[in-house]
This record gives structure tokens, sequence and C-alpha cells, in this order.
């Protein structure tokens, strides 16, 4: 199963993003294989509809949850249509390692 | 002839402006003018006309596409078409979705689509309503349905909806500086700008006025509420050369009329005067006089 944490960088130490449709990247972590992937988010200037695209991105990656800050109404409604589980976090100050270490103990 | 009035920052007095000048120009100057009402996410100018009869009124639609599951091959190219991130496709979950809130209803993935898999359907955008003031040509106006985000689409209907004429044409905007503000004022031919002496007024106007600049419209400005605020707004139009088509002072008293709704049935004797001057320059630098 993958998961997607939302992330301001492409390194395990970069900082979390609270946002979800706006975040720079995602870090993708496979929990059967136990590896990650940083993946650029393309939408994170969109003018319009950042959310409903991040939305169709993750779910083209095979994501099956995301762990973000917070999520918008309309990356809400498509991420529940795609039967993606959003985790909403309030931890401004961790990287995405920390993240992840929590997920693993 | 069509003049705008629009303002930047709302409750500057763009609707009292606009039914007043209407009035003044039917009454005084005997043009036959028809007000319309293109702040169509709360339409007012109907409050000021209390014997006023609806004698038209018409449901206005957009196109939303719905992709039909059957024929769609997920391909994504009316997705990457889309130029307002409405339609989200998985390939792999064999799922097609378009977000009506951000369809624009340009029909663009409608010929992408290589497949026919894609329909159009209409959705309500809101009603436009024609009324008998008993003054010129009437009062236009556009309503938004509730939930809609397509102001601009509906102001675009509101505006084809009106007969040309050789007469004088008022367009009241909405509030604000984006979309449906350009989309009102884009052919008119004339803009009045109002604002107020207030730091509000004049951050907003300063959008405006760089707005018109970029559209190449003429316009000038009329200062609403005068008396209030500070002297940077006088500053500003004095230091830019911005033409002042008229000041019209502050007054509890016609803010207590203005509540009622009775703006037209009892104008103080300083404001006639006020509106006056405004309408006979306006119809100068229009050519109209």
């Amino acid at each position: 199963m993958k998961l997607a944490i939302t992330s301001k960088g492409n390194k395990l130490d970069s900082q979390f993003d609270l946002r979800f449709g706006r975040t720079a990247w995602f870090c993708v972590y496979d929990r059967e294989l136990d590896t990650t992937q940083f993946v650029l988010n393309e939408n994170y200037d969109s003018k319009m509809g950042a959310g409903n695209k991040t939305a169709e991105l993750v779910a083209n990656l095979g994501v099956k949850q995301v762990i973000s800050g917070d999520f918008g109404p309309k990356a809400k409604t498509l991420l529940e249509k795609l039967d993606i589980k959003m985790i909403v976090i309030n931890e401004e100050k961790s990287s995405v390692q920390d993240i992840l270490n929590k997920l693993k103990n | 002839m069509k003049i705008a009035v629009a303002s930047g920052k709302g409750g500057t007095g763009k609707t009292t402006v606009s039914v007043t000048l209407y009035y003044f120009l039917n009454h005084f100057y005997n043009f036959k003018v028809q007000l319309v009402d293109c702040d169509v996410e709360e339409p007012n100018d109907a409050i000021f006309f209390s014997d006023a009869i609806k004698i038209n009124e018409r449901k206005v639609f957009q196109l939303i596409p719905k992709i039909d599951q059957e024929k769609c091959t997920f391909c994504r190219k009316c997705a990457e078409w889309c130029e307002f991130n409405a339609i989200s496709i998985v390939k792999n979950l064999e799922f097609a979705d378009v977000n009506n809130d951000l369809c624009h209803s340009c029909g663009a993935c409608k010929i992408a689509c290589d497949y026919g898999a894609i329909k159009e359907y209409e959705q309500l955008l809101g009603v436009i309503s024609l009324y008998n003031t008993g003054i010129g040509n009437g009062l236009t106006e556009g309503k938004l349905q509730i939930g809609s985000a397509m102001q601009t689409s509906l102001i675009k209907q509101v505006k084809n909806s009106i007969v040309s004429s050789d007469e004088i044409i008022i367009l009241d905007a909405p509030p604000g500086t984006s979309c449906p503000v350009v989309e009102t004022v884009s052919d008119a031919d004339f803009v009045i700008l109002v604002s107020e002496p207030t730091p509000f007024g004049l951050y907003d106007l300063k959008l405006m006025v760089d707005l018109l600049i970029e559209l190449k419209k003429p316009f000038g400005v009329i200062i609403n509420k005068a008396g209030i605020g500070n002297n940077d707004l006088f500053n500003y139009l004095h230091s830019n050369n911005i033409e002042i088509l008229g000041n019209i002072p502050f007054s509890r008293e016609f803010a207590a009329i203005y509540a009622t709704g009775e703006i037209l049935k009892k104008i103080p004797e300083e404001f006639e005067n006020t509106y006056r001057i405004i309408a006979e320059k306006l119809l100068a630098k229009t050519g109209m006089l």
C-alpha cells in the first residue's frame, strides 16, 4: 500500500507541508517495499483547481492514503470519490523523516 | 453609448450613482436610458424602484460536460486540454470526473475527445429579469444561481440580452477588480469610478485605475461621501491628472433615505446640483451633449 506525505522539498529532512493542493512535493512511501520516492506536484502554482488536480495526481500514483495539514473542499470531494484516505496532522515543524519514523513505530 | 459604473472597493456608492444618473439623464436631459445591474451575486438596483413591474424573466444556462464511462478510454486528453483543471482522469481506476464548479463551459474537452465520450448538458446559471420602472428603457437585472461561481458568464449573457440602441446604457458593475468587473467594463465607452476618501477607497481605486489604463478605457472619478477620511484620495487624483467628475458630500440624512430605498423620491437639493454637474460633464465627455 502506498501512502503520500506533503513535503516542502524533495529530501527526507525536508519540512512537512501543511497544504495539500499547493504542496511542492509528495514523499510517496511504499509500506510493503519500505521505499520512498519524491514526486513533484506541478499543480502547486495553478491559477485554479490545484486541489482537484493534485488529488488526481496522487490517485494516478496509486496512493491510498495521504498525510497533510489540510485538504480544501474540492480536493476533499475528489479524494472521497477516489476512496483515498485523508489523514490530517498538525505538525508544522516535523520533517518528512519524523513522520515516517512515527508511521514505522 | 455604454457607461459602466465601477469602484474597486464595495460600498462606495456604485448603485446610488447608477440609479441616480439613470433617473437624471431620463428626467432632466430626455435621454432614453437603460439601467443594467451587472452585480449578479447581489443585484439590488431594483430595490430603488418600488413601483417597477417585472415584464420578463428568463432562465439562462451554462453547458457542463459529462463523460460517458462506456466510451471513455481514460486517455487524459480532455483533462490536459482543460485550462481550468476541472477534469480528473485516473486510468487504473477507470475513473473520469468533472468538477462543475471549476468548469467554465468553454467546450474544449468535447473537441479534444476522439471517442465521442463527452456530452454536454445544461446547468442553471441564473435568471435575467427586465423591469418596467416607468423610467426610460427600464432595468435589466442578472441574478446568479446560488452556489455558482460563473458570474462572468452570466454578465456576458445579461449584456447580450440588451437590445442595442443609440441611447444610453448604464452598467452597474460588481465590486472588486476581477473577471466579473473586467467583463462589465470591457465594452463600455466610458467608465465612472466611484470612490470614497478613505484608505480602503483609495487602495482599491488605484487597482481599478491600473486596470482601466491597461484596458485603454476613458474614465473619470466621482468622490462619494466627501468629507470623511482624509485628503490622500484627492492628492492621488491631482498628482495623476485624473478627472474628478464630482464630489458628493457625506450626508447622514441621505444615508437614512437610502436605507428606506427612496433615494429617487427625496433627492436633497445639494445632491441635485451635484448630479446635474456630473451628468453634464459626462454627456460632454461622451459627446452626447
